[in-house]
């Protein structure tokens, strides 16, 4: 069984929709990390879910990155552990400098809250083993700051390194190269704007989230100790 | 002592408020207004005792480790008693 750790700070809203679909619906053993926390409580995969982190006051994610759970999330990530971000959670990776890149305001300055398509452009992670490169997942996606922006230099390293895992089929945010989702250059870190949490049940319309975490409890189960 | 530290997003950074805040202007008949970039402005009280340049290192990397994403922003700062 996989342990997952989801990180909670103030301001954090998708936490037990996260808690749930990988507690109760994937039965996993699961626990909600406090922000104030140094301790990962021996989690295999740390999630930082969607939300609004110190109410993204200053700029999403960017305080979040100075609480104390962080510097165990880095210990994690740097030692090979499996950290994936959701949304919020992506802002707040980016910020903490484990992905890279920044989250601009939409390109349309609207809050956009539906179901999106997004290419899979790598079955080779721990986060898509479940997935076939080029499938089509219907995941919805919620966020005022989605328009991932990176320099030329920094995308052209993404594109040549296959660290794009996610691409928008129809671009909501304006994001450069319709990026949905990134990983760090080792491939342990993932962060995706689309909440898989929110659609791991047919009964909210798309199971195809389950597909992700699915993908996390394989890899947690072969990655060494 | 006081600090004013101003945050502008990155040349060529998309900035959407901006550009609405553009379209607006050239709306209500302001046609002769160029482009517009919208940023951030911060004051900050310093202790008096910090000498001019303890407070400029200390503003600096206040502004760069937390005020700005360089990824995206850049930031200027004056220090003034």
């Amino acid at each position: 069984m996989t342990r997952f750790g989801v990180v909670v700070f103030p301001g954090s809203n998708c936490d037990h929709d996260t808690y749930h679909v990988l507690k109760h619906v994937l039965e996993q053993q699961t626990e909600f990390l406090w922000h104030n926390e140094r301790d990962l409580k021996d989690s295999d995969v740390v999630v930082l879910p969607g939300g609004f982190a110190y109410g993204d006051y200053l700029r999403t994610g960017a305080i979040a990155k100075f609480a104390p759970i962080m510097q165990a999330v880095r210990r994690h990530a740097a030692e090979g552990g499996l950290v994936l971000g959701i949304c919020n959670g992506f802002q707040v990776l980016q910020e903490a400098g484990l992905l890279p890149g920044a989250m601009l305001r939409n390109k349309g300055l609207k809050f956009v809250c539906k179901f999106v398509d997004i290419r899979v452009e790598s079955s080779r992670t721990p986060f898509t083993n479940q997935c076939q490169r080029g499938q089509v997942l219907s995941i919805p996606i919620a966020h005022n700051e989605g328009n991932f922006y990176a320099d030329p230099r920094t995308l052209g390293e993404l594109q040549d390194q296959g660290q794009i895992i996610f691409r928008y089929c129809d671009n909501p945010n304006g994001a450069v190269d319709d990026i949905a989702g990134v990983c760090n250059r080792e491939g342990n870190v993932l962060g995706l704007m689309p909440h898989p949490e929110r659609a791991s049940d047919a009964a909210l319309g798309s199971a195809d989230g389950l597909l992700i975490f699915r993908s996390l409890i394989f890899a947690a189960a072969v990655l060494p100790a | 002592m006081r600090a004013k530290v101003y945050v502008t997003p990155k040349q060529g950074v998309l900035d959407p408020q901006g550009l609405t805040i553009q379209k607006a202007l050239y709306t209500l008949g302001y046609d002769r207004v160029g482009s517009v970039r919208q940023g951030k402005y911060f004051e900050i009280q310093l202790q008096n005792q910090l000498t001019d340049e303890e407070a400029r290192q200390l503003v600096d990397k206040i502004a760069h480790d937390v005020l700005t994403n360089p990824i995206i922003e850049d930031y200027r700062f004056e220090v003034e008693r």
